[in-house]
């Protein structure tokens, strides 16, 4: 006997069961999950009991300057998976991208889901917002600034899903035509989770809302608003290439005998220094991979102003402006000043040499 | 300002402001040294200036056995953190990659782990140079403001870049900004202070050498 998935005080546990997941799955996912998040493993059923019980929580997601890569990330990178049920188990009442309503019927859904859940939704928000002119994006009418603070006044919580939305992302990149900020910049009162990239892991949006669902709490947040968990160590630091940066070893060029040996990509550009994600442990497309193991550089894009870090191809080691025409010049100015204060000086000298008067032995005598 | 966006600007705007300070302050002290000149000597020469002089250059590099006897914890400490500091500053493949943006040539590099020893050795070194200078009378008594500057200045660097290496307290690019702007402050600071000595030591061991030369006696 199935339940209608269609109401709203379906469980999590009820919509996994309908869709055929053994209970045997279920507690992998959760082990995988506590692991993920770094929790002990007697978490593990804390964490089963919580989803079980779990109603499905309204969950309102906002789309603004943005390219639909996020949505697409989340809801097609992979084939339905324990991860992406658990994601159809939310109750996704507004998602103007994915809903079939439009305009004023989509607006109604999402301001009676506001009503119905006051205080207790989520907000999941991709994109960044437009300052300079509200014109530039607006949905139903309504300005990206307006729809934000509106939804946002009584959500429990605020995700945003993507660089766009965490940190201003492309559409903030220089020159920043639509005066784009992040949700954060507008925001200041609520607790907002930052799941940044360009776009974000799946697994890692589903671990923060796992965490939420068990919890009841956001995780614990890096200097970035970014959850520790998965953005606690660099792409560098767990990268199974490290060992070659120690050792010296480095592809030249995306053909050299280095990138057919799968030597590391610093010289090449990479950003895993400086970048914080889970690409290197977590892998993308189910964990077939990572860019670097596909035998690109790390382009750091779950780090703010990613697009402006000076050149995707540019080691950070190298400095973004050309210093050996801005070192021949200042060689040869200094030089030009010394000189002439050199010959200012002699000119001096011999001046005070020629307005020198010779005493002779008459002037002592005197 | 993000921490992107000052590691940016420190990679980007900062570099050009310490380097126009840098290039300038050292080709202009370097012009004005030349332009001085040194006053004729009337004697006749008793060998050559040119060829003592270069030669001196070189020979001064190994310190006369009177001078290690004397100051032996001096010399050798000397050594080992200037030693310590080519190897981190030129052959560390990050650093190396600077170079070969700014000059157009590269040379092999060593391990990270060997890079990482040496600055800890060049670091303890240092501190370790600074006790001898604050205990030892003489040494406090002829030190200024200009030689802990100096002092200063040389072991941000590798501190800063020692921990951005081990990626301590802080996130990655806030702690490589640190590094690249301590780097800027040296560079900033090295022409108009005691560090300068990296370029006038050549001129003058060749002007000593040069003097003995000219006076045919060994320099």
């Amino acid at each position: 006997m199935t339940k209608d998935l269609s109401r709203k005080d379906t469980t999590l546990g009820d919509a996994l069961r309908s869709k055929g997941i053994s209970r045997r799955s279920f507690l992998k996912f959760c082990a995988a999950t506590a692991s993920m998040m770094a929790l002990p493993p007697s978490m593990i059923p804390t964490i089963a009991n919580a989803l079980e019980k779990a109603r499905r929580p309204s969950v309102i997601w906002l789309s603004f300057q943005e390219c639909t890569g996020c949505t697409e990330s989340l809801t097609r990178a992979h084939t339905a998976t324990v991860e992406s049920l658990i994601f159809d188990s939310i109750s996704l009442d507004y998602h103007h991208t994915l809903q079939a309503a439009a305009g004023h019927a989509a607006e109604a859904a999402r301001e009676a889901a506001m009503e119905e859940n006051k205080d207790k939704y989520l907000v999941v928000v991709d994109g960044s917002i437009p300052m300079d002119n509200p014109g530039y994006s607006t949905i139903a009418g309504i300005s990206n600034y307006d729809m934000l603070v509106d939804t946002a006044k009584h959500a429990a919580a605020i995700v945003t899903v993507g660089t766009c939305a965490a940190f201003g992302g492309i559409p903030h990149a220089k020159p920043n035509p639509t005066g784009a900020v992040a949700v954060s910049d507008i925001i200041k009162d609520k607790p907002i989770i930052n799941v940044s990239g360009c776009p974000p892991i799946p697994v890692v949006i589903t671990g923060v809302l796992t965490h939420f669902l068990t919890f009841g709490t956001i995780p614990d947040l890096d200097n970035l608003g970014r959850p520790k968990t998965f953005f606690g160590q660099s792409i560098h630091d767990r990268c199974y290439r490290r060992p070659f940066y120690d050792k010296g070893l480095f592809a030249e060029s995306f053909d050299d005998e280095g990138a057919r040996e799968g030597w590391c990509l610093y010289k090449l550009g990479c950003k895993g220094p400086t970048t914080y994600n889970a690409c290197a442990t977590t892998k993308w497309n189910g964990g077939v991979s990572f860019p670097i193991e596909s035998g690109h550089p790390c382009i750091g894009c779950s780090e703010p102003n990613f697009w402006d870090g000076g050149g995707f191809y540019k080691a950070i080691s190298i400095p973004t402006e050309n210093l050996t025409q801005t070192a021949i010049y200042s060689a040869a100015a200094g030089a030009a000043v010394g000189v002439a204060a050199g010959t200012l000086g002699r000119i001096k000298k011999s001046a005070a040499g020629k307005a020198h008067d010779k005493v002779t032995i008459d002037d002592l005598e005197k | 300002m993000t921490e992107t966006e000052l590691l940016t600007w420190a990679r980007g705007p900062g570099f050009q402001i310490a380097t126009v300070i840098f290039v300038l302050g050292i080709a202009l002290r370097i012009a004005e040294i030349v332009m001085m000149g040194r006053r004729g000597n009337l004697a006749e020469p008793k060998g050559s200036a040119m060829s003592s002089g270069l030669r001196t250059v070189f020979s001064r590099t190994v310190p006369d056995a009177s001078t290690f006897k004397r100051s032996a914890f001096t010399v050798t400490a000397g050594y080992i953190f200037h030693i310590g500091l080519f190897v981190v500053i030129f052959l560390f493949a990050p650093h190396i990659l600077f170079f070969k943006d700014l000059l157009h040539i590269s040379w092999p590099a060593l391990p990270s782990t060997v890079i990482d020893a040496t600055s800890v050795v060049t670091i303890i070194t240092l501190i370790v140079i600074l006790v001898h200078r604050l205990k030892d009378p003489v040494k406090r008594f002829l030190s200024n403001f200009d030689d802990y500057l100096g002092w200063f200045v040389t072991i941000l660097p590798l501190v800063t870049g020692y921990i951005a290496f081990h990626r301590v307290g802080m996130s990655a690019p806030s702690l490589i900004a640190i590094h690249i702007l301590s780097v800027q402050l040296l560079m900033i600071v090295f022409p108009f202070t005691k560090l300068m000595h990296a370029f006038t030591i050549f001129l003058a061991r060749w002007y000593n050498g040069a003097i003995s030369g000219y006076r045919g006696v060994q320099s």
